[in-house]
């Protein structure tokens, strides 16, 4: 068994790519214009719903739900999409994955396919596997033809190219058939419309994820914006659909609370464009093969972490690096991996499942612990408490011979100078004397930029420094 | 070695799990608006798709002011016989169209399963009036009806009426991308046009 590619080989540790993020000026504009504006978007469609925490709730009993009983409803998945025409396939890493996808494409006798974003196809490295394989893999959203053609890596889940300009990008589709005429964002749509229109009407294979698998009607669930992912569902003959196993839901009647808690709290849109639904195949309407494969790689090692594997609650939506004042400054690709920000310091390292890997290791230690992110988490990931968790696994597999430098550098930097960092600690701690009844209404600065004023919950008991005094010992 | 499948759920077995606790439901499963049919329009509207009002009994009419001078409109074949006026060349899905004549198509009529007010939501099932989900996709230009008692104010609402059996598109406004510098455009790959007529 290869390495698990969940993080890309040959990165460098977090604080060290971090503090190559930061001199690039460029990219620190554009993620904080980006993230800005989405973070003040939420906001407002978040509180335009009284039930809002009470959906939280629901949404994060429902996810504890599914991974108590992970093996009964993966099973109760498999036979309603058998029943419904579907084949499913089961994966226990990225290269038994990436075998079964090449083999089914091959079977279909093409050399390309086209493909809607998906994290877990990202993670297991697929475009890279067909790729050795004579396969061709297209990705199809804007962002991903633009990371694609720009040979470039994504940097953040749901707006991948947030890193380039509207120039940059008329640079980037320079490569097309047909070149946009200028920069005006209309324009370089409609370039790669047209780009795509090609191959989405000759494609006899496409390949998506799934945000949502629902085991007593079998239904898969793709949550998108531009129509690519209908193109996709709809047009070729085959598709198949790869979804890492803790995105099951039990029941039809759970879509009701994730189907408001994801487009709120990831494009904080009330609803996103389009959301495609299908179960098996249906005679006469779209692919007439469906191919279904559960992949494990690390899900099940993260589930047999108590206090790691509520990081399998996790929908995708993004809004924790939105938040997350470390997130902003660096970019994603600092992390390293397909899942960046603070989601990305708690599950990539535990689905890489080695933490004597210097990169790998230095995941935990990229945040200020502040719980912006704990915050806005739709499923209530309680992410400063695995990072925390996370760090004690760290200091363990990796003995005394760990530098204080390493942990401390890995948020300091990220601040641009020790006050502010160090401030930002200071009011991290100070917050848990104003709590009242466990939440707080509100933050002192600079928490209070990110805080949204209701129910913030109380931040992790001690700073990272005081941490670190405990624990290194 | 076993296969793949006994592995995965024989890892997970091996893991000790806490008994699954009760979902807490105590969100709002119906909610209440004044005037649903004005709160969709407005929701719509929002996205930037284009909202008419009409009443039963003008519903052809209003069909054939939006279809004026639009080219050739392809048609699920079970739409309502009233709504395909006369003077508007239209392609009916039956033989069904290739793809290559859908791309040809200037646009579609299709109705819908049912719409959700407060997400300003259309939902297609494949059923009566709205045909194959490549109809309602490929074409540029997408001219939907709901009808007044198709209109339910919140998603639960919604996802209980739905029936999962057959593929469902849930539509709220046209295509549209913010990746590139978060600027809203609309109409990446669906229909870049998307109009509604609210009947009743
Ligand atoms: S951890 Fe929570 S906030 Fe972050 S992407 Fe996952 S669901 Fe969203």
């Amino acid at each position: 068994m290869g390495r698990n590619p969940v993080t890309w080989l040959g990165s460098p540790t977090f604080p060290d790519a971090a503090r190559r993020a930061l001199g690039d000026t460029q990219l620190r504009g554009n993620l904080r214009k980006a993230t800005t504006t989405i973070r003040g978007k939420r906001e407002s469609v978040v509180a335009e719903l009284d039930d809002w925490e009470e959906l939280r709730r629901a949404g994060e009993s429902i996810k504890d739900e599914v991974l108590a009983d992970l093996d009964t409803q993966l099973e109760r998945l498999e036979v309603a999409v058998t029943e419904r025409g579907g084949v499913v396939h089961w994966a226990r890493d990225a290269d038994e994955a990436n075998r079964i996808v090449l083999d089914l494409v091959q079977e279909e006798d093409t050399d390309e396919v086209v493909k809607v974003k998906s994290m877990a196809t990202a993670e297991i490295g697929l475009n890279e596997a067909l790729a050795d394989g004579g396969v061709n893999a297209i990705e199809t959203d804007l962002a991903e033809v633009i990371v694609q053609l720009g040979d470039d890596r994504p940097s953040h889940i749901l707006v991948p190219a947030i890193h380039r300009n509207r120039a940059e990008i008329k640079e980037i589709f320079a490569q097309m058939p047909e070149p946009p005429a200028s920069d005006d964002p209309r324009v370089l749509a409609e370039a790669a419309r047209k780009y795509l229109r090609r191959k989405f009407l000759s494609a006899k294979v496409a390949i998506s994820g799934a945000n949502f698998g629902v085991a007593d009607t079998g239904s898969i669930v793709v949550v998108e914006s531009e129509g690519n992912g209908r193109m996709c569902l709809t047009l070729p003959e085959t598709l198949i659909t790869v979804m890492g196993v803790e995105k099951v839901l039990p029941r039809w009647q759970d879509l009701e609370v994730f189907l408001q808690l994801l487009p709120r709290s990831s494009t904080a849109e009330r609803m996103n464009p389009y959301t495609s639904i299908w179960s098996g195949v249906t005679p006469g309407d779209g692919p007439q093969k469906f191919h279904l494969v559960l992949l494990d790689n690390g899900r099940t090692s993260t589930l047999a972490d108590e206090v790691g594997r509520q990081a399998l609650r996790c929908i995708r939506c993004s809004a924790c690096l939105n938040v997350c004042p470390v997130y902003e400054r660096t970019g994603g690709q600092a992390y390293g991996s397909v899942y960046p920000g603070p989601i990305g310091a708690i599950l990539a390292p535990q689905l890489a499942g080695d933490l004597h890997d210097e990169q790998t290791a230095s995941l935990p230690y990229a945040s200020s612990l502040c719980g912006a992110c704990y915050e806005v988490c739709p499923v209530r990931i309680n992410i400063p408490e695995v990072l925390t968790h996370l760090r004690a696994e760290v200091v363990e597999a990796k003995g005394k011979r760990t530098p204080e430098a390493m942990a401390m550098s890995a948020a300091a930097w990220v601040f641009g100078d020790r006050k502010r960092y160090e401030a930002a600690q200071k009011a991290g701690s100070l917050t848990r004397f104003l709590a009242r009844g466990g939440t707080l209404s509100s933050l002192p600065w600079p928490g209070s930029k990110w805080t949204d004023t209701r129910d913030a919950p109380v931040v992790p008991k001690e700073s990272f420094r005081s941490w670190w005094r405990r624990n290194r010992g | 070695m076993g296969s793949a499948r006994d592995e995965i759920l024989g890892r997970i077995r091996a893991v000790d799990r806490p008994a699954p606790p009760p979902v807490p439901r105590d969100y709002e499963r119906a909610r209440h608006a004044d005037d649903p049919v004005e709160l969709l329009a407005e929701r719509i509207s929002d996205y930037r798709a284009t909202v008419y009002r009409a009443a039963v009994r003008e519903l052809p009419y209003r069909i054939a002011e939006r279809l004026d001078g639009r080219g050739r409109i392809a048609v699920p074949p079970d739409v309502p016989g009233e709504w395909r006026v006369p003077g508007v060349a239209w392609l009916p899905d039956d033989p069904p169209l290739g793809v290559s004549d859908m791309e040809e198509v200037d646009g579609v009529l299709s109705g819908c399963a049912l719409a959700i007010a407060e997400t300003g939501t259309i939902v297609l099932d494949a059923g009566p009036a709205q045909g194959r989900r490549v109809l309602t996709l490929v074409p540029d230009y997408h001219l939907c009806v709901v009808r007044a008692d198709q209109i339910v104010v919140s998603v639960p609402e919604a996802i209980e009426r739905l029936d999962p059996s057959g593929p469902l598109t849930f539509i709220s406004g046209p295509s549209a991308t913010s990746d590139i510098e978060l600027d809203r455009v609309e109409g990446v790959h669906g229909p870049r046009t998307l109009e509604v007529l609210l009947v009743g």
